[in-house]
């Protein structure tokens, strides 16, 4: 009989502390909606991560907040159509491991009950993670990884804002083929390195494929490990290759060591055109003028605000809230959350269902990006961004200046490479 | 190609003598105290930051820094020793195994809250530029720290040769308890190595810092060399690392040169998973 009494005391007790938990989650559901972003916050690109979230913690400022913008918005505090709710992000820490992304995300949308997710940078993290999230039926809009692949495997749940390396790989080509019509100067064959995971083989295998279909030949075909503490031997190899351009996938590590070394070993080809770590804000930092006229892919430049004055509007806001100009890599960040933001106030909802439903009709105008693009709209079948572009900035006096397309470049690209030599 | 192939030796051996200097401590602990420093690539980065920051705060050059980051090195690893490792020398295995472990963790997270994750590369100190000899480029930085390896590594033998107390370190590395029992105070001993070998790492830092970028994760990427080159060199013995680091470099350059470079490190293992196939104790090891 006690144990009867026993059981019914323990069964009303405990539907009563669900009915009590569901409810807060419900009220709370109203007012802040919950979204994982997973970022390497530590580990051996810990200051790309931290870059990262600054864009993403900046673009949550002003879309809770309110701000006289010409982005999603902008102008009402919080998501107007879910009775102004607040995004919060939260974040996880992949210490830039694959392993690491996947349980991370998991982790948020299990024990968090975050509604969607948002990261990781590094395109082997970012795969790992959708796998996840795709597993759980949890929608996943990534503006920050430019491997192509990412958008080629189906996902139902998986988003691209940015351009990917695809892309980019062909923009480099283009550009060799516009400067030849544009000055003369004719490049014969090209040299491509690339660091050895997700990013850079995918990279490298986007080169070898453009400089085929561009008719370049490519002397040298050389993948490493990122995190070396030497690399004499890829500089070796690429010196006795001899290319006219050198093609360069890096992170920022490898981007500063391969720096140093070119120099040391002479190392002097008409260009180096280059990918992800020389556009980080720490690789200029490190190198100071080394980096000079070196040729990076961008979705973003600070110039551009000289045709678009919301990128100047956007950097006033970062330079007050961190001190320091927009990066490359903030500003790619940046733009994840608005499309996330944007879709979920128009889904009406927070079910993932309704999220997928509302990102496949995202139709963002490029007047409301802070990129050079005709907006933002996903490709049915890939969900691939079909209006991101990217340019080519090229370091110059130690700042990333837009040098292509000919026409919204703000400086003349300086080409040939010029000697290490007699640089100061 | 001729020219490329004696860069790639000139440049393999000069990484090789950094990772000479670099393993001695390494070696040193482990050999007197058999216990595996994790924590040595974190005292690797703090002797660059030691060397980056008296540059950049009061201009003195890394080339002067280097007897500052020995005594600063040497005096830490003995507080460290004496407040946290010695504590578990006497308690169970995996409690050593772990101690240093854990003040890694600590130190390189307490180098990211203190001085963030950037890079920071020391712009140019009196130590700069190349030399072309030939048709190959040596980095004067590079040469600095090889013959700085070399004299660093023949004082370390000098000292465990010659001096009482080198030859009752060798003698507490060889045998604990007989130490013990012929008067040696194997504790100073131990403390004595510790406070050596960190402020040897110490040493490597202030040279690595003249031409590797500083940041808070650095120690990883040496210290597992470190690893590599101790184990291969045989545990505890200074000539063993002393060869083992030359030819970790050379593998490294010449098989990065001549095969792939991405497998540049695995050629580097599969030459230790040899050395131990045939001699388990490492190259000197006994």
């Amino acid at each position: 009989m006690a144990s009867k009494n026993c059981t019914r005391v323990l069964f009303i007790t405990v539907s009563l502390l669900l009915i009590l938990v569901f409810s807060v989650s419900a009220q709370s559901q109203q007012k802040v909606i919950k979204i994982g972003a997973v970022y390497p916050l530590t580990g051996n690109i810990a200051s790309t991560g931290l870059d990262c979230k600054r864009g993403v913690d900046l673009a949550v400022d002003i879309i809770n907040g309110k701000y006289d913008l010409d982005l999603p918005l902008a102008k009402s505090a919080g998501l107007p159509n879910l009775g102004g709710a607040k995004i919060e992000i939260v974040y996880a820490d992949t210490k830039g491991d694959a392993k690491n992304g996947m349980s991370e995300a998991e982790r948020l949308i299990t024990s968090e009950k975050v509604v969607a997710m948002i990261g990781a940078y590094q395109s082997a993290v970012t795969k790992t993670a959708s796998q996840m999230t795709e597993r759980l039926k949890i929608p996943y809009v990534c503006s920050d990884s430019s491997s192509p692949t990412l958008t080629e495997r189906g996902f139902r749940y998986f988003f691209r804002v940015s351009p990917h390396d695809d892309i980019f790989a062909r923009d480099q080509f283009q550009f060799l083929k516009d400067l030849e019509k544009k000055t003369g100067q004719a490049v014969h064959n090209v040299a491509v390195l690339y660091e050895n995971t997700e990013f850079g083989s995918n990279a490298g295998k986007a080169y070898r494929k453009y400089a085929a279909e561009f008719g370049y030949k490519v002397v040298a075909d050389i993948t490493y490990p990122a995190s070396a503490t030497d690399v004499t031997s890829e500089v070796g190899k690429l010196i006795v290759s001899k290319p006219d351009v050198l093609m360069h996938a890096s992170y920022i590590t490898d981007a500063i060591l391969f720096t140093r070394t070119f120099k040391e070993m002479g190392f002097q080809p008409k260009g180096i055109m280059t990918m992800a770590g020389y556009i980080e804000p720490g690789y200029l930092a490190a190198v100071k003028a080394d980096g000079n006229y070196i040729i990076v892919r961008s979705t973003f430049a600070l110039d551009l605000a000289k045709k678009k004055p919301l990128v100047a509007k956007v950097n006033e806001l970062f330079r007050k809230k961190y001190g320091i100009d927009m990066s490359e890599n903030a500003a790619r960040s940046f733009m994840a959350p608005f499309v996330l933001a944007e879709a979920i106030n128009r889904a009406k909802s927070t079910a993932p269902e309704a999220i997928v439903k509302a990102l496949q009709d995202t139709n963002i105008p490029g007047n409301q990006t802070i990129y050079p693009w005709e907006g933002i709209k996903f490709d049915p079948q890939s969900h691939q961004n079909i209006y991101a572009r990217g340019t080519l900035v090229q370091i110059l006096n130690q700042e990333y200046v837009t040098i292509w397309p000919f026409d919204s470049a703000s400086k003349q690209v300086v080409w040939p490479f010029p000697a290490w030599e007699g640089r100061k | 190609m001729p020219d490329q192939l004696l860069q790639q030796l000139a440049d393999g051996l000069l990484i090789g003598l950094m990772y000479s200097l670099i393993a001695i401590g390494l070696t040193l602990i482990w050999g007197v105290m058999n216990i595996v420093n994790f924590a040595h690539g974190e005292f690797l980065m703090l002797g660059m930051f030691t060397s980056f920051w008296l540059f950049t705060l009061y201009g003195i050059d890394p080339i002067f820094s280097i007897p500052i980051c020995f005594v600063s090195m040497f005096i830490m690893g003995m507080l460290i020793y004496r407040f946290i490792v010695s504590k578990v020398m006497k308690g169970p295995i995996l409690a050593q195994l772990v101690v240093t472990f854990g003040v890694s963790i600590f130190i390189s997270n307490l180098a990211v809250y203190f001085w963030t994750p950037d890079f920071r590369l020391l712009p140019s100190t009196i130590l700069h530029g190349t030399w072309q000899i030939g048709g190959i480029a040596l980095s004067i930085p590079k040469v600095a720290a090889s013959v700085g390896s070399v004299i660093a590594s023949g004082c370390m033998f000098f000292f465990l040769q010659r001096t009482r107390t080198g030859k009752a370190i060798l003698a507490t590395e060889m045998d604990r308890e007989a130490a013990l029992l012929m008067g040696i105070n194997t504790e100073r001993i131990n403390s004595l190595s510790f406070g050596i070998g960190t402020a040897l790492v110490g040493v490597a830092g202030a040279f690595l810092s003249t031409y590797y970028y500083v940041y808070p994760q650095v120690g990883g990427l040496f210290g597992t060399i470190a690893f590599c080159v101790v184990a291969l060199g045989g545990f505890g013995s200074i000539e063993g690392a002393f060869i083992a680091g030359i030819l970790v470099g050379l593998a490294q350059t010449l098989g990065g040169f001549f095969f792939d470079p991405s497998y540049k490190y695995a050629i580097v293992f599969m030459i230790y998973l040899i050395t131990i196939w045939i001699k388990p104790q490492g190259l000197m090891g006994w």
